[in-house]
């Protein structure tokens, strides 16, 4: 499932038109993409969870050549799936 | 400062002019389908921000750290998500708390 269609189904289940489900698709995760960008969590009881890690930079090695490289410091955002969904889809067979 | 449901269903409210529970219940509406994507074993890609898969995971030896007793650990099935790049560059982009 992508984007669109995201938007198609959420047009259907709720009665809106495509519109308006595509501007509140987006808001959505222009949103969730905000409070990432801020280093902010999401929590979203039932769903899951978001948080940005921060990373130091180190100087790292290439394997091939031996050579030192400069690895800058990096925020990386992860997931962690909720208790009812991490249930739901591994009872699913 | 953490963002909940209530807060994405405000924003919701505000910006597209619904009252605070039909927001609501939008807000739970497209959780629901991307949850039931998932359960059906589909991914979820989101352009721009990131990607759901659900992998199955094969059943292995495991250990109770606690007792170190050995134990089968079934086969199961796990969601992950990827971010975007898009969505990692702008994280990386912003100054750090």
């Amino acid at each position: 499932m992508n984007k669109s269609d995201l938007i198609a189904a959420l047009a259907k289940e709720s009665e809106l038109p495509l519109r308006k489900a595509e501007e509140i698709v987006n808001l959505v995760f222009d949103t969730m993409s905000a409070a990432l960008i801020d280093g902010d969590r999401i929590e979203i009881r039932g769903f899951g969870s978001f948080m940005v890690k921060e990373y130091e930079g180190y100087t790292g090695r290439n394997p091939k050549t031996g050579d030192r490289i400069a690895v800058n410091e990096k925020k990386l955002p992860f997931f962690k799936t909720g208790k009812e969904l991490r249930e739901n889809v591994d009872e699913e067979e | 400062m953490t963002l909940t449901k209530a807060d994405i269903a405000k924003k919701i409210a505000d910006d597209c002019g619904f009252m605070k529970g039909e927001a609501t219940e939008i807000v739970e509406k497209l959780l629901d389908i991307i949850k039931q994507r998932l359960i059906e074993g589909e991914d979820v890609m989101i352009s721009g921000f990131g990607k759901w898969t659900v992998k199955a995971k094969h059943s292995r030896r495991g250990r109770n750290p606690q007792t170190g007793e050995e134990l089968i650990l079934d086969a199961r099935r796990v969601v992950t998500w990827k971010y975007s790049p898009v969505l990692k560059k702008a994280v990386n982009a912003s100054p750090s708390k």
